[in-house]
């Protein structure tokens, strides 16, 4: 990629997170506040004694937790997604396997013209592997499947894939939506459960009367959409962190490529780590769009079409080789690697 | 009048600032790849040692094999010493060119003796020295391809205006001159 590309693509990034912190504060907001707007109408009618819903207390507590969680997200982030999957940080080792993906991290990073990032082994039979980071640490984790079934310059090919990741800003971004997804699922969860458990309960009391008039049932409609936008939120969120995807792994194959001068053996790579179609257990939902390869094994990754463009985190594994090896075989031919195909 | 002469003015003033910046940064980069290049030739160099003793004792015969990478070697350090940047990258380039044939000179030769490939301490020392090829080449990758950037933008119009000013010199690049790559092998098939 040259510069301006590069340039480009981290501008981009950084717009991106500017945007996906704007949706996450503006979604607490509207919680806050608009729980707030159906309480304030609810009991507008009320008797002068009983209780007036008139400050937003709600909203602005919400407001104030997002800003507090973006933060904690942009600095622990990427903790949170290692220790999600039980990785456990590589130092020094005695195991050739594990010596020879230092060695390799490091080999990356001189290709790169980055500093080394940390190496984390998550104990998982299933190939796979991700980055995570933020503006001061990055981070790179690989299976041990990983390690096992892959050889030296297929592992190198990886590496760099994620070296790109890394370079790129993406892994920034991708970390910060993880976390987000997560809180907003929690949240999302925690709501599930409030209204069956009232539910319940209210089934014997038979509802409560009085709040009869206009602002009463505007107060309703209100508190119907707000429930609603709660219990649909983790859905529309994992839909925005695909969109955010699966471009971003065409060009992070096409970097690797860069780095290594070798696209066949990422190609290569690749093939194997479709071919253990297991789900890698220890990476769950929220950071699949992390990985290098869909770690839920989903079909949908394989098929190309419609469906499968809305939903996968990740193209076409058919369409990944093909590229690869268009690259590797122009480079044959003519000794320059190009850019992408 | 006055007023849009200062305009232009001070539109010059600041784009020259933002111009010399970018050769600066270009600079920076360069001689950081190029440290990289040092850092790595300097671990090949301390590795063979290594190397050499660790196979010594088992390969008393294969004397001259094991002389040649060591005076290559011992080449290749003096050589790089005095090389920088702007002068010395080809003859260093010849110097370690000449240390990689002998060391795959000397990687055929330990093909050969499967007891030593066996022993754990040569599989290191292997993987070791891979490592450190793959180093060297991915280091003089990144240089060569941050050096060009940094030629190219010296010669390009309003950049090289400012040359002078930024002491931007072109840089030498770090060309293959592996010879055994280009010579042709002599192919005999009158079957004497």
């Amino acid at each position: 990629m040259s510069d301006a590309n590069l340039f480009e693509q981290q501008r981009v990034n950084r717009r991106r997170s500017a945007i996906v912190v704007t949706i996450f504060l503006l979604f607490f907001a509207w919680v806050g506040f608009g729980g707030d707007l159906a309480f304030n109408l609810l009991t507008a009618e009320a008797d002068p004694q009983e209780y007036h819903h008139t400050i937003p207390w709600i909203g602005i507590v919400a407001t104030l937790l997002a800003l507090g969680i973006t933060w904690h997200a942009r600095r622990n982030g990427p903790k949170r997604v290692l220790w999600a999957t039980g990785a456990r940080e590589l130092i020094a080792t005695k195991r050739q396997e594990e010596k020879v993906l230092i060695n390799v991290v490091e080999e990356m990073a001189i290709a790169s013209g980055l500093p080394a990032p940390k190496i984390w082994v998550v104990p998982d039979k299933d190939p796979n592997a991700f980055a995570t980071g933020n503006d001061k640490a990055s981070h790179i984790a690989v299976t041990e499947g990983l390690l096992n079934t892959l050889s030296r310059d297929e592992l190198q090919g990886v590496v760099a894939h994620e070296m790109a990741h890394i370079r790129n800003h993406d892994v920034r971004l991708m970390t910060l939506l993880a976390a987000l997804i997560g809180v907003i699922t929690l949240m999302s969860d925690a709501a599930w459960r409030t209204m069956y458990v009232s539910g319940r309960g209210r089934g014997g009391g038979g509802g409560r009367g009085g709040s009869g008039g206009k602002k009463g049932n505007l107060g309703a409609i209100i508190l119907v959409l707000w429930l609603i936008t709660l219990l649909i939120a983790p859905l529309l969120s994992r839909l925005l962190a695909l969109g955010v995807s699966r471009k971003r792994e065409l060009l992070a194959d096409a970097s690797a490529a860069q780095f290594t001068r070798n696209p066949a053996s990422l190609a290569t790579a690749l093939r194997k780590i479709e071919d253990s179609s297991a789900p890698t257990v220890a990476i769950g939902r929220g950071s699949a769009h992390l990985c290098i390869a869909d770690p839920l094994g989903r079909r949908l990754t394989h098929k190309q079409g419609f469906i499968a463009d809305l939903l996968a985190t990740h193209p076409p594994m058919g369409i990944r080789v093909a590229r690869l090896k268009a690259m590797a075989f122009q480079y044959e031919q003519t000794g320059v690697l190009p850019e992408s195909v | 009048m006055t007023i849009v002469f200062v305009v232009i003015l001070a539109a010059i003033v600041v784009w020259a600032v933002m111009a010399f910046n970018r050769l600066i940064a270009l600079k920076g980069q360069t001689l950081n790849g190029w440290k990289q290049i040092d850092v790595q030739l300097k671990r090949r160099h301390d590795l063979i040692p290594n190397l050499v003793n660790a196979v010594k004792g088992a390969m008393e015969f294969e004397k001259e094999t094991l002389d040649a990478v060591i005076s290559a070697r011992n080449q290749a350090v003096k050589i790089q010493a005095d090389a920088l940047p702007t002068g010395g990258v080809a003859a260093l380039a010849q110097a370690e060119a000449k240390l990689t044939s002998a060391l795959s000179g000397l990687n055929v030769v330990v093909e050969r003796y499967p007891d030593l490939k066996a022993t754990s301490n040569v599989a290191q020392l292997q993987e070791e020295l891979t490592s450190t090829e793959n180093r060297v080449a991915f280091s003089r990758q990144h240089y060569n391809d941050i050096a060009t950037s940094y030629n190219v933008l010296q010669q390009q119009f309003p950049w090289s205006l400012l040359t002078g000013f930024a002491k931007a010199i072109p840089v030498e690049l770090w060309e293959i001159v592996d010879d055994t790559d280009r010579e042709v092998p002599n192919v005999d098939l009158s079957m004497k």
